[in-house]
């Protein structure tokens, strides 16, 4: 069955702010679903979207699937129950950098390092936007929000940093403004088995309003970003001649053509290199230093935590002689009373 | 030397020693053996936190007791007729609950300078200074024995010290007459990969045996004669893998896959623990990285088709509360097990106590009155939990069933049951649209018992979404004061009316009169036990005691009219007490508490009885 973007549009009124960037996420996944559907041949009912509390969880309710909307913070451990318990739906977290990050931090790094077979949404846009405007484990040092009236005094998250030292297999990253890669890499989280982290930059229009710009304007966007495919050479740039080598054990942003450097120095990207090292450089790449990495930066293939189970209890239930209760009443230790 | 065999009702057993000698294993084969000679039993480890408390301190004492006899027997015992201490702690933290004429067994090569000073004696005898000189005192040298009798054998005496233990226990079934049989087969099947540990332990298990037959200081044994018990096929079973097996019975009749999402805290993690080797039957559990997540990957496993449960105690359950209310408001069944313990925070993790009442039936936020059983004795977990398992599904709610670490790691015999005598569990599982529906409506209810249905995700046409949220019957998200009102009261309705499938209360001894004794839980053996003890006195008194706390039996009221006074006994400061004065404002409640950390004593009961009809 061919799906078009419109059948994963629910009947509810989308209530987000006008100009939020979760409208273009929104729109993105709905377009992601029918190629998904089509690769894995699912329809509407094998789908479930859970999310937190946030201005980003509200996402289920605007998706015609199953949905779940949590309590903050615990979306992924939902999640993971879902999961566990069915494994053949398909199961998207929709979450916040508060949501994820801060209450629910322990969930979000457990679900990693389980490689639970679920997709996780992370809009980042640094900032509590439902509770109009504190400060974000993803502020900036110094951000001035109600809540650090004189600055933050905190280092913030790199959500693709904690995914890499969390064991991650996949983590991705994409802007808002980027409807067309935001589309894709959601159909490539959606195919990796294992758990799916996928970062998306996202602007708050009222309480942080162009947070990311200094990277999403169009105007500078080529020159601030680099989108990395793997198997290709890590090149960005408006022009298409800067590119990124490696300067000992750093990173280092070039133009070729200048100093001698020639398209051959430029790296290749491997998303699927098992050591994690490069990606998590990758990850941690800042503008001006450094344009900041977008697609998929890790991709690699590892067994996934609902397929072990699964399977754990298929083996054991072959080797015993247990087949049902009364078998297990009776089992060890027993003596009859005449 | 010919010993006199004296017949005996039934006998209390203490065994304690360092929490390294193994006195919990001592205590169990000797209840195994006790009830597969045909007593019956009943039994209460009383251990202390700290794995390894330090060598030799009353600190770090563990003990067992067992209570065997030949006809019923409800409670492990308050005093002892024999206690087995192996080194001084143990004879000190244990005086107080000697019997006047109890014997006592020691390990005397324990009872040195050293260990008389680690145990806090003043001087070197520690018989006089805790006055019980004159008591029946069988003092062997057990640790030189074992190391001899391991020498002889050409067994490493260093490794096998560690079954100095089986001596003491050899000397105990002499004492009682009982068949080795039993032990023996457990050490074979326990070190069937060490032919060499079965040999040292039977060695030493038989050598405590002989020994005790040929000391001066055993002049008469006892026997506890088999009990008419109704026939079976029995086997023992203690609070926490009756909860476990209970769920994946209501798992087997419900036709839904069980789920555990729990995090190890004690005195809980049994369950957990005895879940996750029974894949076998499609039990799927997930240790989680906290409480929260246990309590949140189990709502996710409902809500996705499993019967989930998420296992606990008091600490755990504070943590769960906010998860909690999000079961309550999706209508997701799960079912919530706290094993309880001393509070408040981590309070004494492995003492017993019914202090979480008040948080079960009040502790979260909003309007959200959930379902409370509690089960009255290690075996009665087993049913406790399949009908909990049951109300959950059919209702669609959390029910939280309120153990207790005595149930839990207390042990009893049980006739097993067969399943088919059980009930049938089922879950109102919908696979289409109604005629009326365009869409899912996911709160609409059944107009008789307000139960809404249970769509799981898969099935097509019923895509829909719950939460945390408010919403109207049809599932949309609702802030209207008059749907708040009426969801709220619909959702406490659907409990209440669980009250029309809930067996009625019964009343043990008197019908009506003078005095109505009320409990509740774990604490059912002491009361039973007192009950008949003032009967036999010739005090009239009526015993109810309660398995259903929310919503209780309705013939509750009834009940309590019939009588002039009402008394709770409760291990807390009054909580049940409390909740029914709320519920039933025109009786007057006497109360009579305890918060020690331990059961009640059959004693204090009585007294408290006692001292009512002066």
């Amino acid at each position: 069955m061919k799906f078009t973007p419109q059948d994963f549009k629910s009947d509810q009124e989308v209530k987000w702010c006008p100009g939020c960037g979760d409208h273009a996420v929104l729109a993105a996944i709905q377009r992601a679903l029918p190629e998904v559907s089509e690769i894995l041949g699912y329809s509407h009912e094998r789908y479930v979207f859970v999310s937190g509390i946030g201005c980003s969880s509200r996402f289920p309710y605007y998706m015609k699937t199953y949905g779940f909307h949590g309590i903050h913070g615990r979306a992924a451990a939902i999640a993971t129950g879902i999961k566990v318990a069915n494994p053949t739906l398909s199961v998207w977290e929709m979450t916040g950098d508060g949501d994820s990050l801060a209450i629910g931090g322990n969930h979000l790094i457990h679900a990693i390092r389980r490689n639970i077979d679920i997709n996780i949404v992370l809009f980042n846009n640094r900032i509590y936007g439902l509770t109009k405007g504190q400060y974000s484990p993803t502020s900036r040092w110094g951000t001035v929000t109600k809540t650090s009236p004189f600055g933050t005094v905190e280092h913030p998250f790199n959500p693709g940093a904690l995914a890499m030292g969390a064991r991650g297999t996949f983590f991705a990253r994409t802007l808002d403004v980027e409807l067309k890669l935001t589309q894709e890499l959601m159909v490539e989280a959606a195919t990796h088995d294992g758990t799916a982290l996928v970062e998306v930059l996202q602007n708050c229009v009222i309480f942080n309003d162009k947070t990311h710009a200094l990277i999403t304007d169009k105007s500078v966007r080529a020159d601030r970003t680099i989108v990395l495919r793997h198997g290709e050479p890590m090149i960005f740039g408006k022009d298409g001649n800067k590119g990124l080598v490696l300067d000992g054990m750093r990173l280092k942003a070039v133009t070729i053509g200048e100093n001698g450097i020639t398209k051959e120095d430029i790296l290749i990207h491997n998303a699927e290199e098992q050591n994690h090292g490069m990606h998590m450089m990758l990850c941690e790449m800042e503008w001006p230093d450094l344009p900041v990495a977008l697609g998929v930066i890790r991709k690699v293939k590892d067994r996934t935590y609902d397929d072990m189970v699964r399977d754990q209890v298929t083996e054991v239930a072959d080797k015993s002689s247990i087949r049902c209760v009364n078998d297990l009443l009776r089992s060890g230790a027993t003596w009859v009373v005449e | 030397m010919q010993h006199k065999v004296i017949d005996v009702k039934d006998v209390v057993i203490r065994f304690s020693g360092d929490s390294g000698d193994g006195m919990q294993l001592t205590g169990s084969l000797f209840a195994d053996a006790s009830a597969y000679f045909g007593n019956e039993i009943s039994t209460f480890p009383d251990y202390p936190s700290e794995i390894r408390a330090p060598q030799g301190t009353v600190a770090g004492v563990s003990g067992f007791q067992v209570h065997i006899g030949s006809s019923a027997i409800y409670t492990p015992g308050d005093y002892c007729d024999v206690l087995v201490a192996m080194n001084p702690a143990a004879l000190k933290s244990n005086v107080k609950w000697l019997k006047p004429n109890a014997t006592i067994i020691v390990d005397t090569d324990t009872f040195d300078e050293k260990g008389l000073e680690k145990a806090g004696f003043q001087t070197n005898d520690p018989f006089t200074e805790l006055k019980i000189k004159n008591r029946n005192i069988i003092a062997a040298p057990i640790t030189t024995l074992t190391k001899d009798c391991l020498n002889n054998c050409g067994l490493d005496p260093k490794s096998g010290l560690r079954c100095k233990n089986m001596f003491a226990l050899g000397i105990c079934f002499f004492l009682y007459n009982m068949p080795l049989k039993h032990t023996e087969e457990f050490f074979r099947k326990k070190f069937s990969k060490s032919p060499e540990m079965i040999d040292m332990n039977n060695k030493v298990l038989k050598d405590g045996y002989n020994y005790a037959g040929n000391i001066q200081a055993i002049a008469d044994t006892y026997i506890v004669k088999p009990s008419k018990q109704k026939p079976g096929i029995y086997r023992n079973i203690n609070g926490n893998r009756a909860i476990a097996w209970g769920l994946m019975a209501a798992s087997e009749k419900s036709g839904r896959p069980l789920f555990c999402g729990s995090y190890p805290i004690t005195p809980a993690t049994g369950i957990l623990e005895e879940l996750a080797i029974h894949k076998e039957l499609g039990v799927k559990t997930l240790q989680c990285e906290d409480e929260i997540a246990g309590i949140c990957t189990s709502i996710g496993a409902s809500y996705a088709g499993s019967l989930a449960v998420t296992t606990t105690s008091g600490p755990g359950l504070s943590l769960k509360t906010e998860a909690l209310g999000l079961a309550i408001i999706a209508e997701l069944p799960l079912v919530i097990v706290d094993v309880q313990r001393a509070g408040p925070s981590t309070g004494i993790p492995t003492k017993t106590e019914q202090t979480d009442l008040n948080q079960a039936l009040y502790g979260r936020n909003g309007e959200s009155p959930v379902a409370v059983m509690a089960p009255h004795s290690p075996s009665h977990c087993f049913s406790t939990a399949f009908y909990a398992a049951k109300h959950a599904m059919e209702h669609m709610m959390p029910v939280i069933i309120l153990s207790e670490g005595f149930l839990g790691n207390g042990s009893e015999p049980w006739r097993i049951p067969d399943m088919k005598d059980y009930p049938s569990v089922n879950p109102p599982i919908v696979h289409e649209l109604e005629p009326d529906e365009p869409y899912f409506y996911p709160f609409k209810r059944d107009p008789e018992t307000l139960v809404p249905r249970w769509a799981l995700p898969g099935t097509a046409g019923l895509e829909h979404r719950v939460g945390g949220l408010e919403k109207n019957h049809k599932g949309a998200v609702s802030s209207d004061p008059l749907v708040h009102e009426q969801m709220v009261e619909e959702r406490a309705k659907k409990i209440e009316l669980l009250a029309r499938e809930i067996p009625l209360q019964k009343v043990i001894g008197e019908e009506e009169g003078d005095i109505l004794m009320v409990s509740w839980g774990g604490t059912y053996g002491h009361m039973l036990s007192a009950e008949s003890q003032l009967r036999s006195q010739g005090v009239k008194v009526g015993l109810a005691h309660f398995d259903y706390i929310n919503p209780l039996p309705r013939n509750s009221e009834d009940i309590f009219k019939r009588f002039k006074k009402i008394i709770v006994f409760e291990l807390n400061s009054g909580h049940f007490a409390n909740y029914l004065r709320t519920k039933f404002p025109q009786f007057t409640y006497l109360q009579y508490n305890k918060i020690q950390g331990q059961p009640f004593i059959v004693e204090e009961i009585t007294e408290a009885i006692n001292n009512l009809v002066k």
